[in-house]
Formats: C-alpha cells, sequence, structure tokens
C-alpha cells in the first residue's frame, strides 16, 4: 500500500442555478490573456446539451482517455506510445478553434469615436484570431438554458447512446447544469500523452500541473484529456489547463470557481488513496465497475492501518486530520452520494457530482403530487427514467442503480428534515428505508444544505518548509526587465516574440495588464492612444490623459482637492 | 596551391563561425528561453492543409538528414569496402534523394501556402518566422536544384561530391580543415552548403529549435509522471535571497 493524498471537489449539482459566476471569476483570475480568449477552465453546461467543446464526450470521435486492449492491458485509446511519435508532425484526433469557438471581442470604439449622424452607431463583432469582421455563430455556452436546443440537443454524446424516443421526451421534462473544471484525475491520460514530460501529478496534493518551461507544445495532452480541459495556448505554444489554483490551496484558500460559487455547491477537500492499486483500478473489465473500484482505491483515514502508512509516506499529521475531516471523503464514501463523471473513461476522475433530485422533485410538483413526500418521491425516481438513464449516462457508465440510490438518499432527506422543520417527529424509517439512521441523515443536511465555509472546505496549507517557494506573492517588481529595472516588462517583448524570454511573475503581470487596459479599447490597437477606458480604470494612480494637464501659474495643489 | 582569401573565408571561417552560432546559442537560447522553446502550433487554426503539408515535409525532411548523414559523414572507402559499387551508391543516392526532395520540397509549398492564405496562421507568423522560412527555403530549394542539376542532367555517375565535400566536411569536425578540397565545387554546391551554413548559425534564434525537442525518451518512460512540489517550483522565478541581504529594491527604482 502506497498512500497518497489528493486534493479534490465535489460539487451538488442541485443547488446550481447556471449563473456562471464560477466560470467568469475563474476567467478574470487565469485566462484573460491574449492566446487564451477561448479558454475556460471552469465552464458551465446545460445538459442535455453539447458540451464545450462541442460533444467532446463522443470518444468514438475525440479518442480522449483509456480503452483496454485485448489482453485487458490500459493504453490510450488515441494510441499507444509509438503511434504518439508517428504522429507527432500532425495531431489527427485535435479539436480545431471552431470546436470550441471562434474568439470575439466588439469595435467598442466606434460607439465614442463615430461621427454625429442619423443611426446610432454600433459595435460590430470582430474576430480576435484574424481582426476581421466576423458572424458568431457558436461559443463556449451557446445552448444555455437548452437555448435553440431543437437544433443542437440530438447531438449530445450521452443522449445519443439512449433511445430516440427518450430523447426528445427528455428537453420537456428534464434540464440542469454541469459545472466542469479538470478532474486531476488519479490515471491522467493527458499526463500519459505528454510526449516532453512536461504534464506532471503533484506527488503531494495530487494537482495535475503541465511545467510551461518543458512543454514544446506537442498538444497530445489536448487529445489525451476526455474532458477536453487541457488547452492549448496559441499565443505562446504551449499547454494550460486548470490548476486547482493550487497558489491559493497552498495557502489554505478554496479555488476562485469556489470561493466565488453562489449557491455554495462546491466542496474541497483531501482524499487518501493507495497510488499502487490505481493502474489495477482503471484496468477493471466492466465499465459499469469503475464506480465500485474507484471508490475501493479511496482509503478510509479513520483506519490506524491506512494512517500509519500515510505517515510512512511521509504525509503530515495535519494533512491526516484534514483527510479525516474531508467533507469529500464523507460526501463519496461515508453517505455515497457522490459520483464520478464519466468513469468509463479510465482516468479515475477526482471532481466528483451529487446528481440532482430537483427535475423529479418538479415533475412530482408540477403533476399536482407532494413533491416532499418520501414516498411519492421514490415512486417517481423509479418510474422517472429519462432522467435516470440521462444521469448514469453521464456518472455510472449507464448503470442506473447506483444513481437511484443517490436520489433516494438525498429525497429521504428532503422528507426526513421537512418534518423536523415543522416540528413534526421526523419518520426514523424514512431513514432507514436507504441505510442511513436519523441521525446520519441530519448531519448529511447540515453538510449539503446548510454547508458552512469550514464545512466545505478544509484545506490544509502547504508546509512552512517550503515557503520560500512561495516567494513570488511577496514579489516586488525589481527582477530583471521588470518595471522597477525600467525594463519592457509584459508587452515589451523578448528577442524572439512577446512569449520568449523568462517567465513574468504574475504580480509584473498583472501590473501591465491593468495600466494597458486603462488605456486600450480593443486588442488590435486603440484608435485613440492615450485615452483612458474608465470602464476598467481601477481609480487608482493617474493616468496620462486622464485629466487636462495642470495650468501654468495654477499653484493650487490638485492632489488636495 | 595558393588559396584566395574568399575561399579561406568561405570554406574555414564562415563554417567556424556558424558552428560556434550554433552550438553556444542553441545552449544560450535553452538556458535563457526555455518557455519560448516551441514551434508554436497553428494546428488550432487550419487542419486541412497542415494534415498534408506537415507530414510530407517532416518525413521528407527525416529522408534527407539520413542522406546527408550517409553522403557526409560516411567515407567512401568505408562504402567501397562493404561492396557498394559507385553505380549503385549514385543510383539509391540519386533517387532516394531526389524523392525526399520530392516531399519536402511539396511539403514546403504547401506549408508556406497555408501560412500566407490562412489569416490567423498568417497573423501569428512573427518576422523571425518569416526570415526563417527565406533561409529554410533557400537551403532546400539549392539543394534540390544542386542534386538535379549536377546529377541527374550531368548524366553518368554525376559530380562525386564524396571526393570534396564530404572530407572537406568531415575535416572541420576533426579540426584539420582543408578548404583546398573545395576549390572548383560545382557552383550549385557551393551556394548550397553555403546556404546551409547560415541556416545553422540563425537556427537557434528561430523556432528551428523545435527539432532538438524531438521526444526520443517518451516510449522509455512510465505513462504516469509524479514530481514534488519542492522540486517542481525550485525557487521560484528567481533565487532566493537570505533574510539578511540588505534589499536594493527601492533605491533601484526611484
Amino acid at each position: 500500500m502506497k498512500v497518497m493524498a489528493q486534493m479534490s471537489m465535489v460539487m451538488n449539482l442541485d443547488k446550481c442555478i447556471g449563473c456562471h459566476t464560477c466560470s467568469v471569476t475563474c476567467k478574470q483570475a487565469w485566462t484573460n490573456r491574449t492566446g487564451m480568449e477561448y479558454v475556460w477552465f471552469n465552464n458551465v453546461e446545460t445538459r442535455p446539451g453539447l458540451g464545450y467543446p462541442r460533444t467532446y464526450q463522443d470518444q468514438e470521435k475525440w479518442q480522449g482517455g483509456w480503452k483496454l486492449t485485448k489482453r485487458g492491458r490500459l493504453t490510450l485509446k488515441a494510441g499507444g506510445r509509438w503511434k504518439k511519435l508517428a504522429s507527432i508532425f500532425f495531431n489527427p484526433k485535435l479539436p480545431d478553434i471552431h470546436d470550441y469557438y471562434e474568439p470575439w471581442t466588439y469595435e467598442y470604439d466606434m460607439l465614442l469615436n463615430a461621427p454625429a449622424q442619423e443611426h446610432t452607431p454600433v459595435a460590430k463583432p470582430k474576430s480576435l484570431l484574424t481582426g476581421k469582421d466576423m458572424k458568431i455563430s457558436w461559443s463556449a455556452n451557446w445552448d444555455d438554458d437548452l437555448g435553440g436546443s431543437t437544433a443542437t440537443m440530438q447531438q449530445d454524446p450521452v443522449l445519443q447512446h439512449m433511445s430516440s424516443h427518450v430523447a426528445e421526451e427528455l428537453e420537456k421534462t428534464f434540464m440542469f447544469y454541469l459545472p466542469r473544471i479538470c478532474e486531476h484525475c488519479l490515471n491522467p491520460s493527458c499526463v500519459a500523452s505528454c510526449p516532453s514530460g512536461a504534464m506532471y501529478k503533484r506527488a503531494e496534493d495530487g494537482i495535475v500541473l503541465v511545467d510551461q518551461d518543458q512543454c514544446r507544445g506537442w498538444r497530445m495532452c489536448v487529445t489525451g484529456c476526455p474532458y477536453k480541459k487541457v488547452y492549448f495556448n496559441h499565443k505562446t505554444g504551449k499547454a494550460e489547463k486548470c490548476t486547482l489554483c493550487y497558489p491559493r490551496i497552498e495557502v489554505g484558500l478554496p479555488t476562485v470557481c469556489s470561493e466565488t460559487c453562489v449557491g455554495r455547491l462546491r466542496y474541497l477537500g483531501l482524499v487518501l488513496y493507495d497510488a499502487d492499486r490505481v493502474g489495477e483500478a482503471a484496468a477493471t473489465e466492466d465499465e459499469q465497475d469503475l464506480l465500485a473500484a474507484q471508490r475501493s482505491v479511496l482509503l478510509d483515514p479513520h483506519d490506524p492501518e491506512v494512517v500509519a502508512a500515510a505517515r510512512r509516506e511521509g504525509i503530515p499529521d495535519d494533512w491526516i486530520d484534514a483527510a479525516q475531516r474531508s467533507p469529500v471523503w464523507r460526501l463519496i464514501s461515508d453517505y455515497e452520494v457522490a459520483l464520478p463523471l464519466h468513469p468509463e473513461y479510465r482516468t479515475l476522475p477526482m471532481v466528483w457530482y451529487i446528481p440532482p433530485l430537483s427535475p423529479v422533485v418538479d415533475v412530482v410538483t408540477s403533476s399536482g403530487n407532494d413533491g416532499e413526500d418520501g414516498r411519492t418521491l421514490f415512486a417517481a425516481i423509479s418510474q422517472l427514467r429519462i432522467p435516470l438513464d440521462y444521469l448514469a449516462g453521464l456518472f455510472t457508465a449507464g448503470d442506473t442503480a447506483p444513481v437511484e440510490r443517490v436520489l433516494r438518499r438525498l429525497a429521504a432527506m428532503r422528507s426526513f428534515m421537512r418534518d423536523v422543520n415543522l416540528g413534526r417527529e421526523p419518520v426514523e424509517e424514512t431513514a432507514s428505508a436507504v441505510g442511513m439512521t436519523g441521525d446520519e441523515v441530519q448531519e448529511m443536511y447540515r453538510l449539503l444544505a446548510i454547508a458552512k465555509y469550514e464545512e466545505r472546505y478544509v484545506i490544509p496549507t502547504a508546509h512552512a518548509e517550503v515557503a520560500d517557494d512561495l516567494e513570488e506573492m511577496a514579489c516586488s517588481l525589481d527582477f530583471e526587465g521588470g518595471p522597477g529595472m525600467g525594463g519592457q516588462g509584459m508587452d515589451g517583448a523578448g528577442p524572439f516574440g512577446s512569449s520568449s524570454g523568462q517567465p513574468t511573475p504574475v504580480a509584473v503581470e498583472n501590473f501591465h495588464a491593468l495600466s494597458s487596459r486603462q488605456t486600450a479599447d480593443s486588442p488590435y490597437g486603440p484608435s485613440t492612444p492615450g485615452r483612458v477606458n474608465l470602464l476598467n480604470w481601477d481609480g487608482n494612480g493617474r493616468p496620462d490623459g486622464l485629466f487636462p494637464p495642470d495650468e501654468p501659474g495654477s499653484d493650487a495643489p490638485r492632489e488636495a482637492s | 596551391m595558393e588559396l584566395s582569401a574568399a575561399e579561406i573565408l568561405l570554406w574555414i571561417v564562415v563554417p567556424y563561425a556558424c558552428l560556434t552560432t550554433f552550438v553556444v546559442g542553441t545552449i544560450w537560447r535553452y538556458r535563457y528561453d526555455k518557455f519560448g522553446w516551441t514551434t508554436r502550433s497553428s494546428e488550432l487554426y487550419e487542419k486541412r492543409l497542415l494534415r498534408l503539408g506537415s507530414p510530407l515535409f517532416h518525413f521528407g525532411l527525416l529522408a534527407v538528414i539520413a542522406g546527408h548523414f550517409v553522403g557526409l559523414v560516411i567515407p567512401e572507402s568505408w562504402t567501397h569496402a562493404v561492396g557498394v559499387t559507385e553505380a549503385a551508391y549514385h543510383f539509391l543516392a540519386t533517387w532516394l534523394g531526389t524523392l525526399g526532395a520530392l516531399l519536402l520540397v511539396s511539403g514546403l509549398v504547401i506549408l508556406v501556402y497555408r501560412r500566407r492564405s490562412t489569416g490567423p496562421v498568417f497573423l501569428a507568423t512573427t518576422r523571425t518566422d518569416k526570415f526563417m522560412y527565406v533561409m529554410l527555403a533557400a537551403s532546400i530549394l539549392s539543394g534540390t536544384w544542386a542534386t538535379v542539376h549536377t546529377q541527374i542532367l550531368a548524366g553518368g555517375f554525376g559530380y562525386d561530391y564524396r571526393q570534396t565535400i564530404s572530407p572537406w566536411f568531415r575535416s572541420l569536425f576533426l579540426l584539420q580543415p582543408e578548404p583546398a578540397l573545395m576549390v572548383g565545387v560545382p557552383l550549385a554546391f557551393a551556394v548550397h552548403v553555403t546556404l546551409a551554413m547560415l541556416l545553422f548559425a540563425v537556427w537557434p534564434f528561430t523556432r528551428l529549435v523545435h527539432a532538438f525537442s524531438a521526444p526520443v525518451t517518451y516510449p522509455l518512460r512510465p505513462y504516469i509522471v509524479y514530481r514534488s512540489r519542492d522540486a517542481a517550483t525550485g525557487g521560484g522565478t528567481r533565487a532566493p535571497r537570505p533574510g539578511w541581504e540588505p534589499s536594493t529594491a527601492r533605491r533601484k527604482q526611484r
């Protein structure tokens, strides 16, 4: 047994309102750069729908993840090492930009600078790839809230595994949101696909990262990831991906997407797992047994043997303690309400989901029945095959039994807690019908519904021994080429173009991004250089051109006013 | 034989200068610019032409490189010793070389056309890239012309560069340069050799460095890579300073 720790996430889909706050804050923090316009480390998809990039779940087409060979051995679906090398000059399974969407901006400058005329000036959309006018026809969430879904929904790869009759009925009855980030898999196929060895899984916390200095831009990771959560920065020619906000995690803060989640539906915590058994679990023959196999790889942090083995591997005591208090462990293994997304890809993903009960409740309520009554809900869950089949297509490789079990637990909790809240005697049988006790139901309710910040996020900090690695957080601007040294900074190109040379510390990059955004309206050069865009001005300093120049002879100090 | 200044310059000074730039430049670039060490793939923008052009070009190039290795590095006496006749050598070298050149040039034409005609790809082309394309195309086209002109059109066994260019090339690496061998080499070859030397001189400063990243060790490593945080982050983007060193940051900023 080789115990390793994995920082992982659970999302409670019942509480997702599809507001995209997580996507937007993530983008502001990580991907608001040239070359990354089309990239969403976090995106929220409406299900049923095509997803982002379009139909990424269709692995017959995109060949992501792992497959079993005839002899039962695990190999990359897109082809093993030699095939990768043979196709290194052209990656045949790479999505192109139109499978994501062509990024654009608007000609905002026109609104300000158009001459007086009869008609209101318009800001035309401009492609960020060509700088030319473009017609917007797709984006990261084009089919949001099933918009336009009659035209596209039939292409949903999950639906295509179901019967066509069912698919038609589905839209009328069922819709929910699926927020997605990188899965930080236990058996990451992107890492396995990287010819340069630039991608790695961090030994301490299992976060999957790209070494930007070692990445050579072969793009095999994009193909390898079945969730299409590794992206190619077309400006720098390097792969980039969700980092699980590791600079925040290291100091005990939740990721940006979790922190800003309005519905408070994300949980972050450690799980301990047996690294020796990962390969064996991923090679489980029957796809529908992969869920159980993955659960068996995770180790009970309360088991004294596991604790002893963890100590032997050098996992610090406060991390073991955090693993014991982990909400993720509780949701996955104590309450068994969380399920992995597409276990059939055999990557052992570590962002799990609690499937949504609310669509079922909605159907029951709209039919005039009591949507909070346990017995009615149980009956409805078993009868509403359509949502069950769809959820099983997402979370259990098509096996409806585990999904049904989860939904029954959620229904039982709903019914049980209504009695508690109405001051009635709660019915213990409701809890025991789903294999729980009343106390357990109340604890689960506290974790899922009350969802206190400290209970949602149990994040042990990185250790003080590595504190000097975090030095960049206190970075002054005086490094070579930085603004403190009078260097060119972010816009200043290295000798081989803007992406060459030493990496720019984040603090310096932000400093330059801010000052250039204050004076630029469009990415292809402001037509009025030196003007300040008030929308982006942060209120600090006195950018040139914001105030009229000092009048000569005026001795009234401006600052004092 | 008395050598002119131009000949000494061309066949001793320039080769060593280019070779030095190539080696030192590559080491410098690797140490200074690991982040920029990539070929900035444009596959995301356009796939149809690339699917054809890139493999044609690169596999053609591999064939041509192999041919150059045999022609330049392996002495004529060795191939004779293992029983390869001059006729057989000439036949193989000329026709395999021409086939490689055909793949290479057609790939190059497709790639250059694609780069110029596809909007996003052209916009992503830097000045260095354009310069590199000119140098690369010049080397390839002059080499192709040299082969066609002196080997195919000339008839017979063609020009035997293994008596002149190859020993001169080897003499450079033995640090006993023999420029006299290059006197009287056909113009097409002289031009090709000179252009190729210049190409190697600019090599480290262009995207051509991606050639050194050929992932030959990939089949040898385990699929999943683990790295410790300590090793991965090293010391951030600059070496951590000891706490007691007086900071000079503020003075420099003023």
